[in-house]
């Protein structure tokens, strides 16, 4: 039977965390600050050390290496550890155990030491912290073989998609774009799986390709062209790896316009990825090159007008699509 | 301090004939052409690996680093799939994919040898972790093990690691088989502190020096460490002072090194020291000696022969292991 309820998108992930904790003694948490009162610097794991205890919802010192050199090696001994980055800027810090270790040690050994880890991480960008909390660096995961990287935009993907990776035997890094956080939506209780692409809105004209929180700027878009104007797909990833290349080419190869839209810098982002992809698969059935909106390539700034300028708005996305338009078909 | 019985003693002296047969028939074969490889050889190091490899159960987790074939061989992996993997070829630790940086035998307990100075310390503490969570304090406890060079202590992971591990009090022994050297600097250019060793107070945590050209020592002192961890009494950081005797690499010419220095490490060699020690106590006989010198010779030497004949990986194998859906 399929429960329904409207939770927010962290009651979601705490929801997930919970089950997962309740369900296999092996699931541990660790990270920065995570136990009560406050239960993380965003409240997503509120509740879980005083239900489960501070030995499996473990506080750690600021050591960004060790937390995630400590999930590797908790993996590595059979537990299902999800470690808390509290910012995704910090990645740099624990790079090497994510990017030499977690997502090779599978390979390596032919096998004999997969690394059943989630780490979660949060992303500010939207809220005026700067340029040392707000970046989104899921280009810098999807060039490492071995990694798994998911970016959920609705409560009930939030839930699902951490339940898919928390089952999953190899490292997953789950992005949690801060201003998405308290957006509520109606859960159920569907498993998914990674590496499936969801159509959030269905359009024949324009497929809008994205993620995380810039689902939702796309689908506002995409509304405010319904009367008259490019009928937009919006097909929302969800996991960018492995990725649901199925989906991307069943999507464009109908609507023969593309636009990839990420809150990611566009040089060298995902995008590009994602335009060579289709463009080896498609380049006789466009109508249009495939455009790239993201950040301008700058440190993300400060100041709040600055700040709207540097990231990708439904007015730059707009602009894309009203040029994809232009191209006749 | 544990003693050890004469069979204990005689199986210690095997371990590090083993090692150093091992290394000398590498070598051997880098020199003649025969196989190719970036080899950094333990050699002088033996008595190290030796003394934890007898101190440790086959349970207990061993985390090393690509300096590591006496900690393997002494840890128990078995040395027709480590040969195999240090050659490239299917029948590896491996499959021939990971190469001699890394090595890993779970079987054995040995979990992970990193290519990457210091990197394993973290990674060891989540192997304390997990075997703390198993929630046992008897002799039956696991504990983790990660061995690494005095050039790992200047690296912000030991660093982060010496922390965690005390402050979740882990089953953790931290030993770093000190041989002077970190890459081609110096110990006394890379560090001011006399001892590694020292390094433990910071972090509130036993800290003790001992010869690390001396198996018994080591054994002595990873034995204890090992007890306090089972016991739930939290880390230990042991230094073992020895010497490593070719270099960083294979090839290494050594020009930064006093020729003095290294005549007087090679007086200090291990095997032949350890050797003299059990003859003069008569645990071994000069006969049971050479018997067991012959053994391994011809043990490596077999090995060497029969996995060069070894296939190297089928094609498919570059994309198999990446991921769970990609088998294996």
């Amino acid at each position: 039977m399929r429960e329904v309820r409207e939770v927010s998108v962290r009651g979601a992930i705490t929801r997930a965390l919970d089950e997962a904790l309740g369900a296999d003694e092996r699931v541990v948490l660790l990270g920065e600050d995570i136990t009560d009162p406050g239960g993380g610097v965003f409240g997503v794991t509120k509740g879980l050390s005083t239900k489960y205890g501070s030995d499996r919802v473990r506080d750690t010192p600021i050591s960004e290496q060790a937390i995630v050199g400590a999930a590797v090696g908790a993996a590595l001994g059979g537990l299902r550890p999800v470690a808390e980055l509290m910012f995704m800027d910090f990645l740099g810090l624990a790079l090497d155990q994510l990017a030499n270790h977690a997502a090779k040690l599978r390979y390596m050994s032919g096998g004999r030491t997969p690394v059943p880890m989630v780490l979660r991480t949060a992303v500010g960008g939207g809220l005026g912290v700067g340029a040392q909390h707000s970046q989104m660096l899921e280009a810098w995961l999807t060039h490492v073989p071995g990694l798994k990287v998911v970016v959920p935009s609705t409560a009930s993907d939030a839930r699902g998609l951490l339940h898919a990776c928390m089952a999953d035997d190899d490292p997953c890094v789950f992005i949690e774009q801060v201003p998405l956080l308290a957006r509520r939506g109606l859960i159920d209780d569907t498993p998914l799986s990674l590496g499936t692409a969801d159509i959030k809105r269905p359009g024949a004209d324009v497929t809008v390709i994205t993620y995380g929180r810039q689902v939702h700027e796309a689908l506002a878009a995409a509304e405010s062209l319904a009367a008259g104007g490019p009928d937009v797909e919006v097909l929302d990833l969800r996991s960018l790896s492995p990725l649901d290349t199925e989906a991307v080419l069943e999507s464009v190869g109908r609507t023969r316009r593309c636009v990839v839209f990420h809150e990611a810098v566009v040089t060298g982002g995902f995008g590009a990825e994602m335009a060579a992809l289709i463009s080896e698969a498609l380049f006789g059935r466009l109508l249009a090159p495939v455009l790239r909106v993201g950040a301008v390539p700058t440190p993300l700034p400060y100041a709040k007008s600055l700040e709207a300028l540097a990231l990708p708005g439904t007015e730059r996305l707009l602009a894309a699509i009203g040029h994809l338009a232009s191209y006749g078909g | 301090m544990a003693s050890l019985d004469d069979e204990s003693m005689r199986s210690i002296y095997r371990t590090m004939v083993l090692i150093a047969a091992c290394d000398d028939g590498l070598r051997s074969a880098i020199s003649a052409g025969t196989v190719t490889l970036a080899y950094y050889s333990p050699r002088g190091q033996e008595a190290v690996a030796a003394g934890f490899g007898a101190a440790l159960g086959p349970d207990d987790y061993l985390v090393t680093t690509y300096r590591g074939l006496h900690d393997h061989i002494a840890k128990g992996v078995p040395l027709r799939p480590l040969l195999a993997e240090m050659l490239g070829r299917a029948a590896g630790t491996g499959k021939g994919k990971g190469g001699p940086m890394h090595v890993v035998w779970p079987d054995a307990g040995l979990m992970l040898t990193t290519g990457v100075v210091g990197s394993g310390l973290p990674i060891a503490c989540g192997l304390a972790w997990a075997a703390q969570r198993e929630d046992r304090r008897d002799a039956t406890a696991r504990v983790a093990l990660v061995s690494f060079g005095d050039g790992a202590t200047n690296i912000g992971a030991f660093h982060e690691a010496c922390n965690l591990a005390a402050v979740w009090r882990l089953p953790l022994v931290l030993l770093c088989q000190n041989n002077r050297y970190g890459e081609h600097t110096a110990f006394a250019h890379h560090q001011r502190t006399e001892r590694v060793s020292d390094r433990a107070a910071a972090y509130a945590m036993p800290g003790l020096t001992v010869d690390g050209n001396d198996p018994l020592a080591v054994h002595a002192a990873v034995t204890e460490a090992a007890d306090r961890a089972r016991a739930g009494d939290g880390p230990t950081l042991i230094e073992a002072v020895t010497y490593r005797l070719y270099g960083h690499v294979f090839g290494d010419r050594m020009a930064y090194v006093p020729p003095d220095e290294l005549d007087a490490a090679w007086r200090q060699e291990p095997v032949a020291r350890f050797r003299s020690h059990l003859l003069d106590t008569g645990v071994l006989s000069e006969d049971a000696a050479h018997l067991v010198e012959q053994e391994c010779a011809g043990l490596v030497a077999d090995t060497l022969e029969e996995v060069l004949a070894l296939p190297e990986p089928d094609p498919h194998e570059l994309l198999t292991d990446v991921v769970a859906s990609t088998g294996g």
